[in-house]
C-alpha cells in the first residue's frame, strides 16, 4: 500500500507543526550541488555534503535525538539565507546554530571562524593562535574538518600557511568555488 | 541482552508506513484510513522519545494503528459496544514497561508488554508478532512467572 505523496506531506507538516521533530532535515540546492540541511528548535543543525538520507540519517540523530524526520518547512530559513548567499545578496547569516554537545575547544574554535569576514582568509595556524593554542594547528584541521554546519560557518576561509587550500569535506572545488563567490581569489 | 538501538524516526517511518496505512485501510475504509495513518504516527512520534530500546517496533505500531482505528470506530458510533480491545485510558509508556519486563527473552518481553500494557488480546498478539494465540499466551505467562520470581523470590 503506497503512501500517497499529499498524505505523506500532511504527516510530516503536522509532526513539525506540533514541535514532535528532534531534528528536521531536507535537501537543498545550490549552486554548488545539493546540500542536506538539518535544523532542530535550538536552531542550524547539519549541512552536509553527503546528502544520501540513509547515510546520514544516523548522524543526524546523534546530534539531537531519534526523531529525525525529513521536513522541508523546518529548513525554510536556512534554505533562504543559503539562497541569497549563493546568489551574491548575503554576507553574514543571521541563522541560529545548535550547536550542543561538541567538546570546549571546538566550541572557541567555531566562535573565530564566525569571525572570519566575508570574502578574506585566514590560516589553520592563525586561528589556533587566537584561541591561545599556537601550537595546536593540526587540531584546528580536525575541527574544520568536522565542522557540521560548513558555509554558515565559513571553514572554506581557512586555507594552509603557504596559501593551498588545503584540504575541505565538500572538496577542494567547491572550497575554490566558495572563495570565488565571495570574491576571495 | 544486548538491546537494538532505537532506529532514527525518518528510517522507522519508512520500514512501516506501507503496512500502517494498509491495516487502518482494511479496517476504516479509504475514506477514513488518512486521517488515522497520520494520528497512528503522530502518537509514535510523541512517544518515540521515551523508548529505551528499539525492539518489537513493527508490533509497537501495529498496535498504535489498531488502538487508532478503534477510537475511530467509537468515535464514529459512540454508543455501540466494542470490547475487542484496549482501554479507554490511553496505553502506558512502552518505557514503563521495559524496566519490568527487563532480563525477559524477546518474544515473553512483546507478549507481556502487549497483553498487560495494551491489552490484547492474544489473536492480537500473535498476529502483531507472527505467532499463534497458543504460543502467544505462553509466552506472556512465561513472562509473568519469571517477573513474579524476581520481583518476590
Amino acid at each position: 500500500m503506497t503512501v500517497s505523496p499529499d498524505l505523506d506531506r500532511r504527516f510530516r507538516e503536522a509532526a513539525t507543526a506540533l514541535g514532535l521533530v528532534d531534528l528536521g532535515f531536507d535537501l537543498v540546492q545550490t549552486p554548488i550541488g545539493e546540500l542536506l540541511v538539518g535544523a532542530s528548535d535550538r536552531g542550524l543543525a547539519a549541512i552536509s555534503y553527503q546528502t544520501d538520507p540513509e547515510e546520514s540519517l544516523d548522524r543526524l540523530a546523534r546530534i539531537a535525538g531519534p526523531r529525525v524526520l525529513r521536513s522541508p518547512r523546518s529548513v525554510d530559513a536556512a534554505r533562504r539565507e543559503l539562497d541569497e548567499y549563493f546568489a551574491g545578496k548575503r554576507r553574514s547569516f543571521d541563522l541560529a546554530l545548535d550547536l550542543r554537545a561538541l567538546p570546549p575547544f571546538t566550541v572557541s574554535v567555531l566562535g573565530e571562524l564566525a569571525r572570519v569576514p566575508y570574502g578574506e582568509t585566514t590560516t589553520y595556524g592563525a586561528l589556533a593562535r587566537r584561541v591561545g593554542h599556537p601550537k595546536a594547528a593540526r587540531a584546528v584541521g580536525t575541527v574544520m574538518h568536522r565542522n557540521r554546519v560548513p558555509i554558515v560557518l565559513p571553514c572554506h576561509r581557512v586555507v594552509g600557511s603557504t596559501g593551498d587550500l588545503t584540504g575541505y569535506a565538500g572538496g577542494l572545488d567547491r572550497k575554490r568555488t566558495l572563495l570565488e563567490l565571495e570574491g576571495a581569489r | 541482552m544486548e538491546t537494538v538501538a532505537i532506529p532514527p524516526f525518518e528510517r522507522f517511518y519508512e520500514e512501516h508506513r506501507s503496512e500502517v496505512l494498509r491495516l487502518l485501510r482494511r479496517r476504516l475504509g479509504a475514506d477514513r484510513a488518512d486521517d488515522a495513518f497520520q494520528e497512528t504516527f503522530l502518537r509514535a512520534l510523541r512517544a518515540y522519545g521515551r523508548l529505551d530500546h528499539g525492539e518489537h517496533l513493527r508490533a509497537w505500531v501495529l498496535t498504535i494503528a489498531k488502538n487508532v482505528a478503534l477510537d475511530t470506530v467509537r468515535r464514529a458510533h459512540p454508543t455501540s459496544e466494542l470490547v475487542e480491545a484496549g482501554a479507554e485510558d490511553s496505553p502506558p509508556a512502552y518505557s514503563e514497561l521495559a524496566d519490568l519486563t527487563d532480563g525477559l527473552g524477546t518474544k515473553e518481553r512483546a507478549a507481556v508488554v502487549l497483553r498487560y500494557g495494551y491489552d490484547l488480546s492474544y489473536e492480537q498478539i500473535a498476529s502483531a508478532l507472527d505467532s499463534t494465540p497458543g504460543a502467544a499466551r505462553q509466552a506472556a505467562s512465561t513472562g509473568v512467572r519469571r517477573i513474579r520470581r524476581r520481583i518476590a523470590p
